[in-house]
């Protein structure tokens, strides 16, 4: 390349490979935002229809690891609701 | 007369979404389709003053939206093409002035007037860069050949696919990308992002590029689209090419150079 090829190498293709590695985490992440909320926003509907439970009460997380990903739902149901409709 | 909205938008600021919004506008209107161009930076509005008709503004936007004015009274009407105009923003009232019924409102009534409404977004994610996307029909995302400008390009282009009128209705939002500030030297030595490179990551058809230029800062000095102030510089040459894309022609994808020499006429540079 140039007589300073050693110093000054192509950026360019380092700038591209970034953006592909950032990138592709980005969209996982932001797919992954979606699919919570409206995962949280089913179960809700469901839930609803048999047990009277409180908008906020309804936690949905989800965490990705290398090889596996786990789904945590935590729904906090009023006692006297769950024994009412249960007796 | 039912127009086609256009979007103009980026994410990322200073790529050069007002330069080409009125780029783009005067351009079709030099083309001889009725065009009126949107400022939707509520509280920065610039389109006026790169359109050069700062001092002809008396209601904006948000007067509109507010129902203070009636859209015509709010619209100028350029005195270069009178089949361009253009609706400012308020450089006052705050972005949150700005309600989703009303701009649906203004964007009904504009689309009864003009063949191409062309609204030139806010950077940044929030409220006024969702507004101006929301009823668009097709996008037109300014990418600069640069890791932000790229990344936040990207974010767009999600929104896009999800935020959008068109998307909510299971539609597919036009999308396209103008590439701007792209030396082409420099990408051939490995100092810059290629067309190539761009395209290949953010996967989205071209519809033009605009090389690095003085002429388009002196458009903007003079308060005139390059279009008209310039139309044979090298950006000028290639925002008309664009135009045409927009209006389906299918044009040959170059980037226009201002090289004097014989070699460049003869052989203008191609891409992609």
């Amino acid at each position: 390349m140039s007589l300073f090829g050693w110093s000054r190498r192509s950026s360019a293709p380092v700038a591209r490979g970034r953006l592909q590695i950032l990138l592709a985490h980005e969209r996982a992440l932001i797919g992954q935002t979606d699919l919570v909320g409206v995962l949280r926003e089913e179960i809700l509907a469901v839930i609803s229809r048999h047990v009277r439970i409180e908008d906020d009460k309804v936690k949905v997380t989800m965490s990705r690891g290398d090889t596996v990903s786990t789904l945590e739902i935590d729904i906090e149901v009023p006692i006297a609701t769950a024994a009412g409709r249960a007796a | 007369m039912v127009a086609k909205l256009l979007v103009v938008t980026s994410g990322k600021g200073g790529v050069g979404k007002t330069t080409s919004t009125a780029a783009l506008g005067a351009a079709l209107a030099q083309a001889g389709q009725n065009v009126c161009v949107v400022d939707f930076d509520v509280g920065l509005r610039n389109l006026d003053l790169v359109m050069g008709v700062e001092r002809r503004v008396v209601y904006d936007l948000i007067n509109v939206v507010q129902g203070v004015a009636r859209l015509p009274q709010a619209l100028i009407r350029d005195k270069r093409i009178d089949t361009l105009s253009i609706l400012p923003a308020s450089q006052t009232r705050d972005k949150d002035a700005l309600t989703e019924a009303g701009v649906g409102r203004v964007i009904a009534e504009l689309r009864e007037k003009f063949d191409w409404v062309i609204c030139d977004s806010p950077a940044g994610i929030e409220r006024g860069a969702t507004l101006a996307m929301r009823h668009a029909d097709i996008a037109v995302v300014v990418t600069n050949p640069e890791v932000s400008s790229v990344r936040d390009s990207d974010r767009m282009i999600g929104l896009l696919d999800s935020k959008t009128v068109k998307a909510e209705n299971g539609e597919r939002i036009d999308k396209h990308l103008l590439l701007t500030r792209f030396d082409a030297a420099r990408a051939s030595r490995g100092e810059m992002l290629t067309v190539e490179d761009v395209l290949e990551i953010l996967s989205t058809p071209l519809l033009g590029i605009i090389p690095e230029s003085d002429e388009v800062l002196r458009a903007s000095n003079l308060g005139s689209p390059i279009t008209l102030s310039n139309p044979a510089s090298a950006p000028a040459r290639a925002y008309l090419d664009a135009a045409r894309r927009l209006c389906g022609e299918d044009v040959e994808m170059t980037i226009p150079s201002d090289r004097k020499g014989l070699l460049g006429k003869l052989f203008p540079r191609r891409a992609a």
